[in-house]
């Protein structure tokens, strides 16, 4: 298990290999379909985004509401195909890495290379254990769109695997 | 005739809905264990390690064993010596679904089509009934996650095609959904009837445990031919390449026409949550 502190330098990137077992600590954003295509409109207009994305780590997922004494309610990740055709134009603006679930397409994979990202796989369906590795949580973006908000995590030992390094290896 | 309010009933989907998000039923959580038994794959073993241990912690602090809390399926098979007083049945049962979403601080994920934008309650639920003999209602609540739903088909194969084509599309669809759908996945399977009919069969084949074969003997032969090849195709938990890419395959058939022969796969991801009572 490789143990992994945000924000990622290219460097820390540039060790990890598809199949590599890791644990991260840090802050990630949360977004998902409608939040992408909402990004994607203000980059168009040459507006600014909402968080600063370069370096950032996007996480596909919508959490479930947070019970009173809970920080997250279940927070695991979704499809993360659905975000392919977002994330190569993502990821040429700066963002550093994704964490989602299940095979992206080979435009990513290219986009990973180009820019020494990494795409990690969380584990489907792991909602609850997810919610307990997460110490914050604030909506900081499109707060109408409810759990399809950003919201901002401070995660802490987050288990992953690396689903597609910056070398074009994929584990799919 | 008995008389029934339909206050019974949207209490009845209360109570089975906060039930269903939070727990795997157990057929489910004792195919998990048994395909990490059986899992030699490192990276297969460490995710249905962590897919056990994440329903045990859903259990423990309740709440949501998946952050996806579906949309709301309900399957009624109403007794025709029935008569409901009270709210309209649909108004009953969307009543007890928006008072489970809120209460069991589950995510509210129904959407309009079109524009996009969120109902907040998570109605209304997709409700189905049949009318059968009798004077007792069967409710069966599945909340149904997208991202298995999403890698569903529908085939209209040729009677020609038999039942070597019932097995390849059941496989193909599978093969095709690759990690997407959360594998290991529960394969739901439609055989015959109509376009619709077949889709709704799919569905209700997923309702059934784990692990009991369809009574029919030659429709049981496909279940168990179609799951082995699915386990042959070497997807594994999460696509982590491994053993068991399907926890099993569930058939359900009805007559069709001279002409055709539909079949319809309706993929569950392997979060089996579906909650059932008899009224």
């Amino acid at each position: 298990m490789i143990k992994l502190t945000l924000p990622l330098n290219k460097v820390d990137v540039l060790k990890l290999k598809a199949g590599d077992s890791v644990s991260i600590s840090g802050t990630i954003l949360t977004a998902r379909d409608c939040a992408h295509k909402r990004l994607t409109e203000l980059m168009d207009k040459g507006e600014p985004l909402p968080f600063e994305l370069n370096n950032a780590v996007i996480y596909y997922a919508g959490p479930c509401p947070a019970k009173p004494d809970k920080v997250s309610g279940s927070c695991g990740p979704t499809t993360s195909a659905r975000m392919d055709s977002y994330a190569p134009r993502l990821l040429d603006c700066g963002l550093g890495a994704i964490i989602g679930k299940g095979e992206m397409c080979d435009e990513v994979k290219k986009a990973l290379m180009r820019n020494t990202s990494v795409y990690f796989a969380a584990i489907g369906g792991a909602g609850a254990l997810y919610a307990d590795t997460i110490k914050a949580s604030e909506c900081i973006a499109f707060t109408d769109l409810l759990s399809e908000s950003v919201y901002k995590l401070e995660v802490e030992n987050f288990p992953a695997v690396v689903a597609m390094d910056c070398y074009g290896n994929t584990i799919y | 005739m008995r008389k029934i309010n339909t206050k019974i009933i949207e209490d009845t989907i209360y109570k089975l809905a906060l039930k269903a998000g939070v727990e795997l039923t157990p057929s489910c959580l004792q195919a998990l264990n048994k395909a990490y038994e059986n899992e030699s794959g490192q990276a297969c073993a460490f995710a249905l390690k962590t897919l056990i241990e994440n329903s045990g912690i859903a259990v423990k602090e309740n709440m949501p064993v998946c952050q996806d809390t579906g949309i709301a399926v309900v399957l009624m098979e109403i007794g025709q010596e029935v008569f409901f007083d009270g709210k309209l049945l649909s108004d009953a049962v969307n009543d007890g679904v928006r008072r489970a979403y809120a209460d069991g601080y589950f995510r509210k994920s129904v959407c309009d089509p079109i524009t996009r934008v969120n109902t907040t309650d998570n109605t209304p639920a997709v409700l189905h009934t049949e009318i059968v003999a009798g004077d007792k209602i069967n409710i069966t609540f599945l909340p149904k996650g997208f991202g298995s739903e999403n890698m569903s088909r529908i085939y209209m194969l040729k009677p020609a095609q038999g039942v070597e084509g019932i097995i390849n599309a059941i496989v193909d669809t599978v093969r095709l959904a690759g990690a997407r759908p959360c594998p290991p996945v529960y394969v739901g399977v439609g055989i015959g009837g109509s376009f619709d009919t077949c889709a709704l069969l799919a569905k209700k084949a997923i309702t059934r445990d784990i692990g009991q074969f369809n009574t029919r003997e030659d429709i049981a032969e496909i279940e168990r031919e179609a799951l082995k090849r699915i386990n042959e195709l070497n997807i594994g938990c999460q696509g982590f390449h491994g053993a068991t890419t399907a926890l099993g395959v569930s058939c359900e058939w009805a007559h069709t026409h001279i002409a055709g022969l539909p079949v319809a796969v309706n993929i569950q991801c392997h979060c089996v949550r579906c909650a059932k009572e008899i009224i």
